[in-house]
């Protein structure tokens, strides 16, 4: 069962990356960027019989190790198979 | 006094404190794999700086779930002495061996430098020969040690008297344009409750002979030595 985990920084944790990302694109010409945050995509496949089922075990690896609870949040989306396919055309 | 100085994949500063402690302490000293869950007969580990594991999703993660640190719970739960130097500072946070966590330099720069740390508290095993308010002189080399916490951590960390060490002036002064790296309050470096698990970023094995251009690193091993007694205890001030 594919299952997409979506780790950000917490609000009112300084994402100093997403600051210099921010500041590039206006210098490239993107002046109404109002704000930019960075954030990790991670893709999880894990053997699971549903959804539900993937996203217990999934929550259990955030908290243990995917996301550091001090400095982030995270959510936790099923993948069809068919999106992931699309991702991969794009590139 | 025994040393145990762990070894993770990508750690740096493992020869550097093995250095210290065999050629400049004339202590017994040995390298502890990552993998191993017995630390053996040792009373003091310490965690080097480097890169373990690549440093792979955050500074000290994979590393602060590894057989080794499991290990180290055990031993600082028992009162055994930690230090974490640099990605061992982040290993401990990671473990949740410390409060908080550090993040990404505020300047966005790797910086290696010289810093000067004031030192905030004296009770502890590894600052008891220093004098409160002393200044020491010890290089930084991170690209991710802003340290973060949340506000009522800060306010146990302030109650508990756990901030060691601040970046500061060479006057002691702590100030803004001192602080390398964007840290909270200038926090250089804490203790756990308890006293007896040290994480800091800057090196101390990297200013403890003359030859470097420093020795205050040395107070704090000389500190550790000191605080040994022959029962195997440790005593603070």
């Amino acid at each position: 069962m594919k299952v997409r985990v979506l780790v950000r920084l917490r609000p009112g944790i300084m994402d100093v990356q997403g600051a210099a990302v921010q500041r590039a694109l206006v210098g490239l010409g993107f002046g109404d960027l109002r704000d930019l945050r960075v954030g990790k995509v991670i893709d999880v496949d894990v053997d699971a019989s549903s959804v539900p089922a993937a996203r217990v075990r999934v929550d259990e690896m955030c908290k243990k190790l995917l996301a550091n609870p001090v400095l982030e949040d995270y959510t936790i989306e099923p993948v069809e198979a068919s999106s992931l396919e699309a991702t991969s055309a794009l590139r | 006094m025994k040393f145990g100085v762990v070894v993770f994949p990508g750690t740096w500063s493992d020869c550097d404190f093995h250095h210290v402690v065999s050629e400049v302490l004339h202590q017994p000293v040995k390298y502890v794999w990552h993998r191993e869950r017995d630390l053996g007969d040792v009373d003091c580990v310490i965690l080097p700086g480097g890169f373990s594991y690549g440093d792979y999703l955050r500074a000290g993660a994979v590393a602060g779930r590894s057989p080794v640190v499991e290990a180290i719970r055990d031993f600082a739960a028992k009162g055994g002495l930690v230090l974490g130097s640099c990605n061992g500072f982040q290993i401990l946070c990671e473990a949740g061996l410390l409060p908080g966590a550090l993040l990404r330099n505020e300047c966005l720069q790797y910086r290696c430098q010289s810093t000067h740390l004031v030192v905030d508290n004296v009770d502890t095993p590894f600052t008891r020969g220093l004098r409160p308010g002393q200044v020491l002189t010890m290089p930084i080399s991170h690209g991710e040690g802003k340290y973060q916490v949340d506000a009522p951590a800060l306010a146990q960390l302030r109650e508990h008297h756990q901030i060691v060490f601040r970046y500061a002036t060479a006057e002691g002064a702590v100030t803004r344009a001192a602080n390398p790296n964007g840290s909270l309050e200038n926090i250089a470096g804490i203790v756990n409750e308890a006293g007896n698990v040290l994480g800091m970023m800057p090196h101390p094995e990297r200013a403890a002979e003359a030859v470097v251009g420093g020795t205050d690193g040395l107070l704090l091993f000389q500190s550790l030595l000191g605080s040994l007694v022959e029962d195997g205890t440790f005593l603070k001030r």
